[in-house]
């Protein structure tokens, strides 16, 4: 799963054609660690009408402190390089997928 | 639908793994479905009181747990329940996504889910100041100020963890003495960074818009009711998952605990209950004790199972 940092974070996310969901983590965060596999196999069962990217807060400071995140793990689903909806904490795939209109 | 299992737990924390391990060694096939791998616990940073590990992080406390149960040849899937039906003398046990199972016996070992304050402003600023998981969030208010909720071993542990990073730390209890083990007291009254405030509430949680500024208070600190803070940890406890019990009509004490006695049975024959879910966490809610739960919820259902006629 593609990893963004600040230099890619524009590219990838605000200019993407589909919609992203971006999961801001880090590596210190247990429950992070925890979201990881459910955000892997969520990636596939929406493949081609959503886009799955991870952006590691530490490698990432300025993008995080753009979107304002204290909190991780939290879910950012983006459309049109906006900010659609927020997550934050641990969930399961189904919590998830809820939150995800099928475009 | 496919297989009858022997044993369905519900619950992926230390109860229910402990319970599954028993059982998978008792030569029952179980099936463990849980929210969080590890539970509860993996939301501490430092573990120090668990036999046998001096000292080990939650986390990795709860990983071992599910690594064990899984080698030992239990299915654990990350699965919610939506309720369980008694079905002749078999039970069906369905999750929120909409699959199906069946079995035999039952063990509950659901946890809790962390308690929040319920005040203005604590949900708008979920994530923008707010937290419940200071081993997540601690490391974002490098040289800030903030405050823990509570007075329990989880507050005072995350004030300390906090307070690595912290450039203060206030620790808010609403009773006149903290009741976490003195181990952890002694920790937070040696760093001069945590503060203690005692017989205080926050009534309200204020921000900019953005993210939090302060707190209101209930009794004035330093003659003020508002104290100006960078984030608000809360670590007030938890409250036992169970909704979708109530269709079986599992007994269920006034805090909606599942009442067990000393063989983790509960009212209905069959379904029995571990850990922090039950009203033995009333004596201790603690790891080490939801893990003897847990195994003697399985011995229990082994014992079910072999007098029972199917």
């Amino acid at each position: 799963m593609l990893i963004l940092d600040d230099s890619n974070f524009e590219t990838e996310v605000l200019k993407s054609d589909l919609p992203v969901l971006v999961d801001f983590f880090a590596q210190w965060c247990p429950p992070c660690q925890m979201l990881g596999p459910i955000i892997e196999e969520l990636a596939k069962e929406i493949e081609g009408k959503v886009k799955v990217v991870k952006v590691d807060v530490d490698q990432a400071p300025q993008t995080s402190q753009k979107y304002n995140i204290l909190s991780v793990p939290t879910l950012i689903l983006f459309k049109g390089g906006q900010e659609s909806k927020r997550m934050v904490g641990f969930r399961s795939k189904q919590d998830i997928l809820k939150e995800i209109p099928n475009s | 639908m496919s297989d009858i299992y022997d044993l369905i737990i519900i619950g992926a924390g230390p109860a229910g793994l402990t319970a599954s391990i028993y059982a998978s060694r008792y030569k029952l096939k179980n099936l463990v479905l849980g929210k969080i791998f590890g539970g509860t616990i993996t939301l501490a940073h430092k573990v120090e009181n668990y036999p046998g590990f001096e000292e080990i992080s939650g986390f990795e406390l709860g990983q071992k747990m599910v690594n064990q149960a899984r080698k030992l040849g239990a299915e654990i899937l990350q699965e919610e329940v939506e309720k369980i039906e008694k079905d002749n003398n078999l039970f069906k046990v369905l999750t929120i996504g909409g699959k199906e199972f069946q079995t035999k016996t039952v063990v509950i070992a659901a946890g809790t889910q962390r308690r929040k304050l319920e005040v203005p402003g604590e949900e708008e600023y979920l994530g923008k100041g707010v937290s419940y998981c200071t081993s997540c969030d601690a490391p974002f208010y490098k040289d800030k100020i903030v405050a823990l909720i509570g007075g329990s071993n989880a507050a005072v542990g995350g004030a300390v963890h906090t307070a690595e990073f912290a450039k203060k730390v206030f620790i808010i209890y609403r009773k006149n003495e903290l009741r976490a083990d003195p181990a952890w007291v002694a920790q937070a009254s040696a760093n001069p960074k945590i503060e203690v405030i005692y017989n205080t509430n926050v009534t309200e949680i204020l921000g900019d818009g953005t993210r939090v500024v302060g707190v209101k208070l209930d009794n004035p600190y330093q003659g003020k009711e508002i104290l100006p803070l960078d984030g608000v940890f809360v670590e007030i406890g938890g409250i036992p998952a169970g909704e979708f019990l109530n269709s079986l009509g599992v007994e269920k004490d006034e805090n909606g605990l599942v009442k067990v006695n000393q063989n983790m049975e509960t009212n209905i024959p069959g379904v029995f209950a571990a850990g922090d879910v039950t009203t033995h966490s009333l004596v201790m809610s603690q790891v080490i004790v939801a893990c003897a739960d847990g195994a003697i919820a399985a011995q229990s259902a082994y014992k079910y199972l072999k007098n029972f006629k199917f």
